[in-house]
C-alpha cells in the first residue's frame, strides 16, 4: 500500500477514525507520518486530552499543512497545536478550513443554533426584508403596475435607513 | 471594599432553600463571550489584558443586575481571598490562578458572577441553590442581552460566539448542577450512572469542575457540546438527565434502607462517631464524613439537625476557610487539630443518630 500523503513510498503507518458510523483511514509512509507529527505523541497529546481521545487527527488537520499565520493576531497553528486554543475570534476565519473536521468530533452540529446577538438579528431582518422587496420592484415594473413599484421603492427607502441607522449604532 | 465584608457568610448561604435541594446542591448556567478583534485572554499581552478589562469591567458594574456588587483586579486579591472564592464556587481555579488584567466582579446576593479575563474575555454566570437551570439561564440570557449592546461581541452566524477553546464554540454555554449522591456510591451504582451519562454527552466531573476529585460525594454534571444545539435544549436535556438522576439516587436511598439498613446506619454513626470526637481530622476526611452526616439528616436520623449547619461546615472547614479565620499561617497539621476542634464544637449539641426500627421479618415494610 502506498503512502496516501506522497504516494510514492510505502505506507508504514495507519491510523483509523471512527466518528459516528463514519470510518475513516489515512495510511503514511514514515516520512510523512513524522512530517505531520504522527508518530510524535507529545506533539498532539494536551489536544488529545483537552478534545478525547478521536480528536488528534482532527487536530492535526487543524494544525497541519502549510505555515498559516493570523494576520490579525500573530498566532500560527503551532501554537494552535501546542495550546489547543486560538489567538483571536479572527483566528476562526485564517484556520477554518481545519477546524470544520475538529468541530464535527466535538459537536453536535457545525451550525449554530442558538442566540443570536439582538442587533444582528435586527439587521438580518431588515436584510431578508429587503431582498424580498427588490423582488416585488422588479415584479412590479415588469408587470408596468407603477402605482406598486413606487410604493415599494419607499419602502425599500425606509428599510435601507433602518438599516444604515443600525450599522451607525 | 473589603471582601469579607462583602460576602455572604457561610451560614446565610448554606440556609439558602431551592428546589430539590436534598439532592441537587446548586445549579449554574455559565455563558462564554469575546469582545471582537482583541486576542484571546491567554494570547493576549498583559497590556492588551488590561485594555480589555477596562472596557470590560464598566460595563459589567453598570448593569441593573449588579446594582450592589463587589469588583476588583485579580492582582488586588490575596492568594487566601482568590483560593476562599474557589471554595465558595464563585470562581474557577484557573481564574484563581489570574492576575493582572483579570477582574472578577458578583452581586450582593452571589446569584450573578462575572470572570474577565479567564479562558475567555466574559465568563458570565448564574448561580441558584437547588434544581433551577431554567431560572438560572433566564437569568444569565438577560444579562447577555444588556451588555452585547454595550460590548462588541466576537460572533459568527454560522458557527455562533467565538471563544478561546473551540470545545465552547456556538453557544458558549456551559450547563451545570452539583449533585449529592452518598445513596449511589454506597449501592456502588455510580460507575454506571457515570458512564449512562457520559454516552449521553455530558460529563461529569468533581466538586470544584475539571480534573477534581469527587469529594463529598459531589459530583457536577454538565453539558459537552455547545455547537449545533440551542441553549434551551441543552437546558431541557440537561434537566431531564437530572431528574433521572435525582430519581436513582432516591431509589438507592431507599433500597440501602429497606435492604442494608445495618450497613446504612453503621456508615452514617461512624461518620457521627468521627466527627464529634476526632482531635485531627483531614479536609478530605471531613467531606466524606459530612456527606454521610448530610444522607443522614436527609434521612431522618438527626432529629436535632438542619441540613444547613452540615452544609455549612462543608465549605467552613475547607483549608482557606479555616486559614482565615485564624491569622497565623498554619501547617496542614495545625488546620487538622483546628478542624476537628470546630467540627466537635459544633456537634456538641447533636446526639447520635437514632436508627429507625427496622422493620420485623415478614412484616409491613415501612413503619
Amino acid at each position: 500500500m502506498l503512502c496516501c500523503v506522497c504516494k510514492e513510498k510505502e505506507a508504514k503507518v495507519h491510523l483509523t477514525q471512527i466518528v459516528g458510523d463514519k470510518m475513516q483511514k489515512v495510511d503514511l509512509c514514515e516520512g510523512c507520518a513524522a512530517q505531520k507529527g504522527v508518530n510524535d505523541p507529545a506533539g498532539f497529546s494536551l489536544a488529545d486530552l483537552l478534545l478525547g481521545l478521536g480528536a488528534t487527527q482532527e487536530t492535526e488537520q487543524a494544525a497541519g499543512g502549510g505555515d498559516l499565520k493570523c494576520s490579525n493576531c500573530g498566532f500560527t497553528q503551532a501554537d494552535f497545536k501546542k495550546a489547543g486554543r486560538l489567538g483571536c475570534s479572527e483566528c476562526y476565519v485564517t484556520f477554518s478550513e481545519g477546524l470544520d473536521g475538529l468541530l464535527k468530533t466535538m459537536h453536535k452540529g457545525t451550525k449554530h443554533m442558538g442566540k443570536v446577538p439582538h442587533a444582528l438579528q435586527q439587521s438580518r431582518e431588515l436584510s431578508d426584508r429587503l431582498k424580498s422587496l427588490q423582488k416585488k420592484l422588479d415584479k412590479a415594473v415588469t408587470d408596468e403596475d407603477f402605482e406598486q413599484a413606487a410604493s415599494m421603492r419607499d419602502e425599500i427607502k425606509a428599510t435601507k435607513e433602518k438599516l444604515a441607522a443600525l450599522a451607525t449604532n | 471594599m473589603n471582601l469579607h465584608e462583602f460576602l455572604l457568610s457561610p451560614d446565610e448561604s448554606a440556609r439558602r432553600e431551592g428546589p430539590h435541594n436534598k439532592i441537587v446542591m446548586s445549579s449554574r448556567v455559565r455563558l462564554a463571550r469575546n469582545i471582537k478583534g482583541a486576542a484571546f485572554p491567554g494570547w493576549a499581552k498583559k497590556a492588551d489584558r488590561i485594555k480589555t478589562l477596562d472596557i470590560v469591567r464598566p460595563a459589567v458594574e453598570s448593569l441593573p443586575q449588579m446594582a450592589d456588587h463587589f469588583s476588583e483586579t485579580m492582582d488586588n486579591l490575596t492568594l487566601l481571598d482568590k483560593n476562599i472564592l474557589v471554595e465558595r464556587h464563585l470562581i474557577s481555579r484557573e481564574h484563581a490562578a489570574k492576575n493582572a488584567g483579570s477582574g472578577l466582579v458578583f452581586n450582593r446576593e452571589e446569584t450573578l458572577c462575572v470572570m474577565i479575563n479567564e479562558e475567555d474575555h466574559l465568563r458570565m454566570q448564574a448561580l441558584r441553590p437547588g434544581l433551577q437551570l431554567k431560572q438560572a439561564w433566564q437569568a444569565i440570557d438577560q444579562v447577555d442581552s444588556k451588555l452585547e449592546k454595550k460590548l462588541e461581541y466576537a460572533f459568527s452566524p454560522d458557527i455562533g460566539y467565538l471563544t478561546a477553546c473551540p470545545t465552547n464554540l456556538g453557544t458558549g454555554i456551559r450547563v451545570s448542577a452539583m449533585l449529592h449522591l452518598p445513596g449511589l456510591v454506597l449501592a456502588e451504582q455510580i460507575n454506571q450512572i457515570i458512564q449512562a451519562v457520559n454516552k449521553l454527552g455530558l460529563a461529569v466531573r468533581g466538586l470544584y469542575g475539571e480534573g477534581t476529585e469527587a469529594l463529598g460525594n459531589v459530583f457536577q454534571v454538565s453539558n459537552q457540546m455547545t455547537l449545533g444545539e440551542a441553549e434551551t435544549d441543552i437546558v431541557e436535556r440537561l434537566s431531564k438527565v437530572l431528574s433521572q438522576i435525582i430519581e436513582h439516587e432516591e431509589n438507592a436511598r431507599g433500597t440501602l434502607l429497606e435492604k442494608k439498613p445495618k450497613t446504612v446506619h453503621n456508615h452514617i454513626g461512624r461518620a457521627y462517631g468521627i466527627l464529634a470526637n476526632a482531635h485531627s481530622i483531614s479536609s478530605k476526611e471531613t467531606m466524606n464524613l459530612l456527606s454521610l452526616m448530610r444522607l443522614g439528616v436527609d434521612l431522618g436520623l438527626f432529629p436535632d439537625l438542619d441540613r444547613a449547619p452540615v452544609d455549612e461546615l462543608f465549605v467552613i472547614t475547607q483549608p482557606n476557610h479555616l486559614q482565615k479565620r485564624y491569622s497565623d499561617k498554619l501547617t496542614a497539621e495545625e488546620r487538622d487539630l483546628l478542624r476537628a476542634d470546630m467540627l466537635r464544637e459544633r456537634l456538641r449539641a447533636v446526639s447520635r443518630p437514632k436508627p429507625k426500627p427496622t422493620p420485623p421479618t415478614g412484616g409491613a415494610e415501612k413503619a
